[in-house]
């Protein structure tokens, strides 16, 4: 009897290349890293194209970014899901171009902006902000953008106007969690306007000298560096212009814990935790680093303390 | 009289040696240790992610409160199937649980609180989550320390008096994962623990209310 081997016509044998390839799929399913592989694959894939900045030292801290890795894959976008690997893994499907912003509400002129045009509309600065979220660990990132308030020029805010709402884009069918019940979509966000035209709050298009990636809330975000991570909505599309107090998702969704201030504060604890100290993410002594002490306004009271001036900020939180 | 349920000849014949053997013994107890030792492949395999102690919390708390699902079915599914060596297998289980609840807390207490007394004093006293998970944690030692045949007849009756308390380790459990995740409205994974949680400790409710009733009448 002939080998069995013999009997197979040769159409029928996997090429090499294709059986090593399966061979990987199978090791990398088997281990359980497939996950980890896709979020890679995902971070590459959302990191398009190259969008540098010019360092601005006087905005920027003198702390070790963390590393890319860390901020790409370890992140809250609910609009894609809960878990913080989720929106590494599921942001693909955003599509970020292309993309329009209205800048509108108690505005002289108001305006929609494409993305195009807001790169063009200022040089963009590299700054390195601290990022300290409400759940007690924190980042250290270099991003890419320019002040919120050379867009906020561009439309001429009338007198009436105290507040902007910033809004997001909730659109099923590029996020997938859109129909949880976790948050009332669209995720909506708002400053008071004199904390919105504060040089620190950044109108931000890119990290670590690329373009946003989608898991960190490309194409467009704000950035509020003195106060809690939720408070920099995502993937902008719209930002209003209104003389009361916008309402906000998280302050929606639990008000005894998220307030609408939500600066960055280590003396008012969060209902369920301390806000005393945080973990800095990527720390090289891994779980035996010790915690660092939170600062007030995360750092930037120097900065952004007048105000709140005369402000009772447990009240206030 | 209380029901007594016995199992087929035929299945008693085959089932008690071969589900209860040293051999399979192990392989449940291998089964049972393997998320422990995952976890530590994790850590030498840069495998804990951004937030390791986060991650090593979450992994060991959800551990934890499987085995504490897998040990409370026992009796249920031990009277509904007939299958009485299941029972070989509660003690396992449920010190498995203890395992891995022990883990999540010195996870919590060693790693994220350093220790500090005083933080965990105040935070048992302030969040309420806190409370009902070292409520349950503080239960389950009792648990664990009378769980060896010795203390068992040692006790006697009150043994099985003072492990009903796994009821109440239930209720806590379920309240310190459901009040953590309240806040967020993220309700996903938490229901499905209620649900098992509340289904076996509802089955014993009825149980126990049949059996009163049948007393009651004779």
């Amino acid at each position: 009897m002939k080998p069995y081997l013999h009997r197979i016509p040769a159409s029928e044998i996997t090429a090499k290349e294709i059986y090593d390839q399966r061979r990987h799929f199978l090791k990398v399913a088997a281990t359980g890293a497939l996950g980890l592989e896709m979020s890679q694959w995902f971070t590459r894939n959302a990191l398009a194209g190259s969008l540098t900045g010019k360092p601005n030292p006087n905005f920027s801290v003198l702390e070790k970014p963390t590393s890319l890795k860390d901020i790409t894959n370890y992140n809250n976008y609910y609009e894609f899901g809960t878990d913080k690997s989720d929106p590494a893994a599921n942001a693909g499907s955003l599509q970020t171009s292309p993309w329009k912003v209205s800048v509108e509400g108690l505005v002289g002129k108001p305006r929609t902006f494409d993305l195009d045009d807001l790169l063009k509309l200022a040089p963009l600065e590299e700054r390195v902000y601290r990022m300290r979220c409400v759940e007690g660990w924190s980042m250290v990132i270099p991003w890419v953008g320019y002040s919120l308030s050379t867009l906020l020029k561009q439309v001429d805010p009338l007198g009436s106007a105290k507040f902007v709402e910033f809004v997001s884009l909730a659109d099923k069918k590029q996020m997938p969690r859109v129909n949880s019940r976790v948050l009332n979509w669209p995720y909506t966000e708002g400053l008071r306007l004199d904390e919105a035209n504060h040089p620190l709050t950044l109108l931000t298009l890119g990290l670590y000298g690329e373009t946003l990636p989608k898991q960190n809330g490309a194409p467009v975000r704000l950035i509020v560096p003195w106060k809690y991570g939720f408070k920099s909505a995502k993937s902008l599309i719209k930002i209003r212009l209104v003389e009361k107090q916008p309402s906000t998702s998280w302050n929606d969704a639990n008000a005894g814990e998220y307030g609408f201030y939500s600066n960055v504060n280590p003396e008012v604890d969060h209902p369920r935790w301390s806000q005393a100290s945080e973990r800095r993410i990527g720390d090289a002594k891994g779980i035996f680093a010790p915690k660092i002490k939170t600062l007030k306004f995360n750092g930037y009271g120097d900065q952004v303390a007048s105000l709140y001036a005369g402000m009772d900020l447990k009240k206030f939180y | 009289m209380a029901m007594v349920t016995k199992s087929p000849p035929y299945m008693l014949a085959w089932t008690s040696k071969s589900f209860i053997s040293p051999r399979a013994k192990l392989l449940i107890f291998l089964t049972a240790l393997s998320p422990a030792i995952r976890l530590i492949w994790y850590g030498f395999d840069d495998g804990l992610g951004a937030n390791p102690i986060e991650f090593i919390t979450h992994f060991t708390g959800t551990w934890g409160i499987v085995f504490l699902c897998l040990t409370l079915a026992i009796t249920p599914l031990r009277v509904s199937t007939g299958w009485n060596w299941l029972i070989s297998y509660r003690r396992m289980l449920g010190l498995f649980c203890f395992f891995y609840a022990l883990l999540h807390f010195l996870t919590w207490s060693v790693l994220d609180k350093n220790l500090d007394l005083h933080e965990i004093y105040a935070d048992f006293f302030k969040r309420t989550f806190i409370t009902f998970g070292l409520l349950a944690f503080l239960c389950l030692i009792p648990l664990a320390m009378t769980s060896t045949k010795k203390m068992q007849k040692m006790l006697g009756r009150n043994w099985s008096v003072l492990h009903r308390l796994i009821y109440a380790i239930g209720i806590f459990v379920v309240l310190h994962y459901l009040i953590h995740k309240a806040a967020k409205n993220n309700f996903g994974t938490v229901t499905i623990y209620m649900v098992i949680i509340g289904s076996l400790l509802l089955w014993r409710l009825r149980r126990w209310y049949i059996k009163r009733s049948n007393n009651v009448r004779t």
